[in-house]
């Protein structure tokens, strides 16, 4: 499921582009219908893939994502001239631009990043899913048959999920790119279940966890004059190992002790 | 041989079920009566499975027709109980007892409803009856094999089903808790529920069912166990095991069975 993530957030690119090229329009709502759109066909063509074609699921995600992302790349090249966005721009991100690129009114009022605003709206919409939505996704999650058996649609929930996660990814995307999107969507949740066992405080914790990676990768980098993205995906990196050799329960080192500990306990 | 049930509550017709083309079960014919405890009994990969997936609509047909309580399934929904085999969920996954247990009223409750006060009430009541009353804040990834059967005996309990449907329920399960779930179940057909178990064990046949489907890729066949359990329709049930066959037909001759094996059946 963590390879899914990464899959569409490469993958929504073409959808990316292809919704500039039709409408003309940068504004994030285009955007996001767009990016929203690929990432729930990647998905689909995921399960299709492995289930009518036989592939194992990791070969489809690989086959999938790399293909349409491929197309992105071509896209962007052929229409560079029309097209306002470059590859490094959403491979890396700038996320040291935000500040600037700002949401100016008619009448001429700044309101702040224009950032801000777009991941601060799907931030509300992604809480009101998981919201409203939690206990049929918990089950479809949980136990797919058993959730069938008493008439919940898991084909639905499956691709209501993946269109949540893309429009996390797209939203993100603009100002981190890609590769920091993987890392956020996948690190702070694995972190997270090192350091609990329960759904809920794994959301709270996975979430407490996003802000203290942005916080230190950003002194990190200010620090070593490197790249903003780059050094909050390897504080992410510092906080999984962290927390796979310090947690309390699942911790590494906790193990080793209380394998040493055995013993003596027998004596 | 198979005999009909009158007033049935589940009806089969003519039901075929492929995976990829290649049929897994043919033609299978038959009704079940209300009220007992039925067993599905077939050696491996003889569609035993199928049979209850094909019947609680998670895979198609390909061809014929089944009827619960004279209904189609997505009317009676709320009064069937559907209970997975234990392996094909992930228990690691970060949930508790409890959270697994309301599973079984998310039916009743219906979309987009948290549970209220009264169905965690019979969530509690359904794991005092499989004996885990004290286990329900325990996270899932520290039960045993035994403990996660009956968590999932617990939640079909709390969906207040009239009819059961059961993969394997005594798969990897030890002695003692598969005479939990066995009083369990007959407590549940003695109240008039209806339940169907897959089952692996042909040394306790006679002693849970009250009826026995009996299944190779064909029914072999359907009717009250007494009737249908012998040596005939276990040869042509199990086909080319004849050792274990001989053996079994001379325990039934003897009439009488061994004190149970512990030899873990290997699912394919």
């Amino acid at each position: 499921m963590a390879m899914v993530g990464d899959a569409i957030s490469h993958a929504v690119l073409p959808g990316i582009v292809l919704a500039f090229l039709i409408t003309g329009s940068r504004d994030s709502v285009t955007m996001l219908i767009g990016a929203g759109t690929i990432g729930v066909l990647t998905t689909f063509l995921i399960e299709f893939f492995h289930k009518k074609g036989k592939l194992q699921t990791d070969a489809s995600i690989g086959v999938t994502f790399t293909w349409l992302f491929a197309i992105g790349v071509i896209l962007i090249s052929v229409f560079a001239g029309k097209v306002d966005l470059d590859q490094d721009c959403v491979l890396y991100g700038e996320i040291a631009y935000v500040p600037i690129d700002l949401w100016i009114t008619k009448a001429g009022v700044v309101m702040g990043p224009r950032v801000l605003y777009i991941a601060g709206t799907v931030l509300l919409i992604i809480l009101a899913f998981i919201f409203i939505g939690y206990k049929e996704l918990f089950l479809t999650t949980f136990d797919p048959s058993f959730a069938t058996a008493i008439g919940i649609s898991t084909i639905t929930w499956h691709y209501l999920l993946m269109g949540a996660v893309s429009i996390t990814t797209v939203a993100s995307f603009e100002s981190v790119g890609a590769i920091l999107v993987v890392a956020f969507l996948i690190a702070p949740p694995a972190t997270a279940y090192l350091l609990t066992e329960n759904l809920v405080k794994m959301m709270i914790i996975s979430s407490i966890l996003g802000i203290l990676i942005s916080i230190s990768g950003y002194y990190l980098a200010a620090g070593t004059d490197g790249s903003i993205a780059g050094a909050m995906a390897a504080m992410s990196g510092v906080f999984f190992g962290l927390a796979f050799l310090f947690a309390p329960k699942e911790g590494y080192i906790f193990k080793i002790l209380k394998k040493q500990s055995a013993p003596t306990r027998l004596e | 041989m198979i005999i009909q049930a009158d007033d049935p509550i589940v009806e089969i017709h003519d039901l075929t079920v492929s995976y990829d083309k290649k049929p897994v079960l043919w033609g299978v014919d038959l009704t079940l009566p209300k009220g007992q405890l039925i067993g599905i009994i077939g050696p491996n990969g003889a569609g035993k499975s199928t049979l209850i997936k094909a019947i609680m609509g998670l895979i198609p047909n390909s061809s014929g027709y089944i009827k619960l309580f004279d209904d189609e399934l997505s009317n009676v929904r709320d009064r069937i109980s559907y209970v997975p085999q234990r392996e094909t969920v992930d228990w690691d996954f970060p949930a508790s007892v409890m959270d697994i247990v309301l599973m079984g009223r998310y039916g009743k409750l219906g979309i987009f409803k948290r549970p209220r006060k009264v169905d965690r009430e019979v969530a509690l009541d359904s794991l005092r009856k499989v004996d885990l009353e004290g286990y329900k804040d325990r996270q899932i990834s520290q039960l045993s094999g035994g403990q996660q059967q009956r968590v999932f005996l617990a939640r079909a309990l709390a969906q207040q089903a009239d009819l059961y449907f059961m993969d394997e329920p005594f798969a990897g399960v030890d002695a003692a808790t598969e005479k939990t779930i066995i009083k369990l179940l007959r407590e549940m057909t003695e109240r008039g529920n209806t339940v169907v178990v897959v089952h692996h064990d042909l040394q306790s046949v006679t002693q849970y069912f009250d009826w026995v489907l009996m299944l190779n890729m064909r029914l072999v066949a359907s009717g009250p166990t007494a009737e249908t359990f012998n040596t005939e329709m276990l040869q042509e049930t199990y086909g080319g095991k004849l050792t274990l066959l001989s053996e079994v037909g001379n325990l039934l001759k003897q009439g009488a069975f061994p004190s149970r094996e512990k030899n873990e059946q290997v699912k394919s």
